[in-house]
């Protein structure tokens, strides 16, 4: 019987109350160095301020509601391309991972597009979408498309075959099929995909945002480099970090509950 | 649920099917695999056919499966032409074949409606396995999972049940356990069997009669009339054992 996936040459570590708080260690002795540093007068405050500063400037724009207003409105950028991209992503990567004259026809032309960085398209899209939402938007939901398509399709492809043949002599109908065997059995590389995914999600919504804005974190960031104000700048960076934790930890929850059966989930 | 609750038989026994080919060939890529082959099995019988790797005896049991058409000829099931998937038959392939994401209940539970579970239970309780019915099937051994399969073939009591090399991947001791359960659950239920094997052995234990396929026709058939269960060190079985093995190394 599996019961933890360890190396055995490791030996068995026991599971101790406070291994919650080791993934914690690294950044906490960094931010501690950071801050003695910074106070010892070793870093110029104008390359980099000290934590406290930055949690400072965190009190300061978090009270004025400004910080609020911009990560609404940078949350949301996020989540409508997201979802407008990585739903044609999955819609696409089902069609052609399914049936082969939809693959015939798609597969190699959304191969082209795909191998264009989506960046590179900044000046094309401000120019169909000029510096309005929208043109965020598209470029976050072109972005998500590729990984959440890729990895849904070959999701699908690498399907055993075996349990295909075996559904259908088992008198499964072409729905059962799907939502019995090909869906369940190409969620883990779908969630593989959906955390590709999440990080282009923010890196291009941190490109786009800096590049023409009036909200948003990005903006604050850019609007804070003008006036000289770096913790402003390292606290943008640092709230960054963090959503993209957050939309990890997030999938991790999905994992949990999607996928408990697959080996990565530690089955005992 | 407690693990000592009985399951009772969902429905009363039928008879197994009645199986007639006629005249059957079936080419893969202007390969003959099959050639004019004329076969008769009668309800309940328990047929077993052996030969060379290649010859098609596997093919033979995906044409009774209706995963493959065949090109020429027909098979008959009770009097009625086989067209598409054979829904009287279930298949028990090389492989358990079982979805991971699924627990051992709702494995066997595959495609069945409401009364899936207790059905399902039942059949677990036929393999010996109903105090598993929540594990994932990973954690199984490959013994173990093969027994799932098995309780998910027979969940609907079908009148065919197709063994394509099931036991192959098994080891000795495990390999002997399954062919008693095989043929105890046969002898109680009575569906018709085909079961595909290079085991000449296996073949002699289980089977009423055995076929010997060689380049795509039947080159031999012989009925197995001996007491069950039997026993390997009867000279009658270590003859027909010989006389089976012979004839596939003489071609």
């Amino acid at each position: 019987m599996i019961s933890r996936l360890s190396i055995p040459t490791l030996g068995r570590w026991p599971r101790l109350p406070w291994d919650r708080l080791i993934p914690w260690l690294v950044p906490l002795t960094l931010l501690i160095v950071w801050q003695l540093l910074a106070q010892g007068g070793l870093i110029n405050s104008r390359v980099l301020p000290a934590p406290t500063a930055v949690a400072e400037a965190a009190l300061r724009l978090t009270t004025s509601g400004e910080l609020l207003k911009h990560l609404t409105i940078s949350t949301w950028r996020a989540a409508v391309g997201f979802l407008i991209g990585g739903g044609l992503g999955l819609f696409f990567g089902v069609v052609n991972g399914v049936f082969r004259p939809a693959e015939l026809l798609a597969d190699s032309s959304i191969q082209m597009i795909r191998n264009i960085p989506h960046l590179a398209m900044i000046p094309l899209v401000i120019l169909w979408f000029g510096i309005g939402d929208q043109a965020r938007i598209f470029l976050v939901a072109l972005g998500v498309l590729f990984p959440i398509y890729v990895n849904t399709f070959y999701g699908i492809r690498a399907i055993d075959p075996g349990l295909i043949e075996m559904g259908q002599v088992y008198g499964l109908s072409p729905r059962q099929l799907f939502f019995q065997i090909i869906l369940p059995g190409s969620l883990p590389s779908v969630l593989v995909g959906l955390r590709y995914a999440l990080g282009i999600m923010w890196l291009t919504l941190i490109v786009a945002e800096t590049i023409a804005a009036g909200s948003g974190i990005g903006y604050m960031a850019m609007n804070a480099r003008e006036f000289m104000q770096t913790d402003v700048v390292v606290l943008a960076i640092l709230l960054y970090a963090l959503l993209g934790k957050l939309a990890d930890s997030a999938v991790r929850w999905l994992e949990r509950l999607w996928i408990a059966w697959h080996p990565s989930q530690n089955l005992s | 649920m407690s693990s000592t609750e009985t399951f009772l038989a969902p429905v009363a026994a039928a008879t197994g099917s009645h199986i007639r080919i006629h005249n059957l060939s079936k080419m893969f890529d202007q390969r003959p695999v099959l050639q004019n082959l004329n076969l008769e099995i009668g309800p309940g019988e328990f047929v077993a056919v052996v030969g060379k790797s290649g010859c098609g005896k596997s093919t033979l049991l995906r044409l009774l499966a209706g995963l493959e058409t065949p090109c020429q000829g027909d098979i008959h099931l009770n009097g009625y032409p086989l067209r598409g998937i054979n829904t009287l038959a279930r298949v028990m392939f090389q492989d358990p074949r079982l979805l991971p994401w699924r627990n051992v209940l709702q494995n066997v539970a595959l495609g069945l409606g409401q009364q899936g579970r207790s059905r399902s239970h039942w059949a677990l309780q036929q393999v010996g396995l109903d105090h598993r019915a929540r594990d994932w099937p990973t954690i199984l051994s490959g013994g173990q999972k093969q027994r799932v399969a098995l309780a998910r073939a027979l969940v609907t009591q079908p009148r065919l049940l197709l063994l394509d090399e099931p036991l192959g991947a098994l080891d000795a001791l495990t390999r002997l356990e399954m062919q008693h359960l095989i043929e105890q659950l046969w002898q109680e239920q009575r569906f018709t069997s085909l079961l595909v094997t290079h085991d000449v052995e296996e073949a002699v234990t289980l089977a009423d009669r055995v076929l010997v396929i060689h380049q795509g026709t039947i080159d031999l058939d012989i009925p197995i009339n001996l007491p069950r269960p039997r026993d390997l060190t009867q000279t009658e079985l270590a003859v027909l054992k010989q006389r089976i093995l012979q004839r596939i190394l003489s071609r």
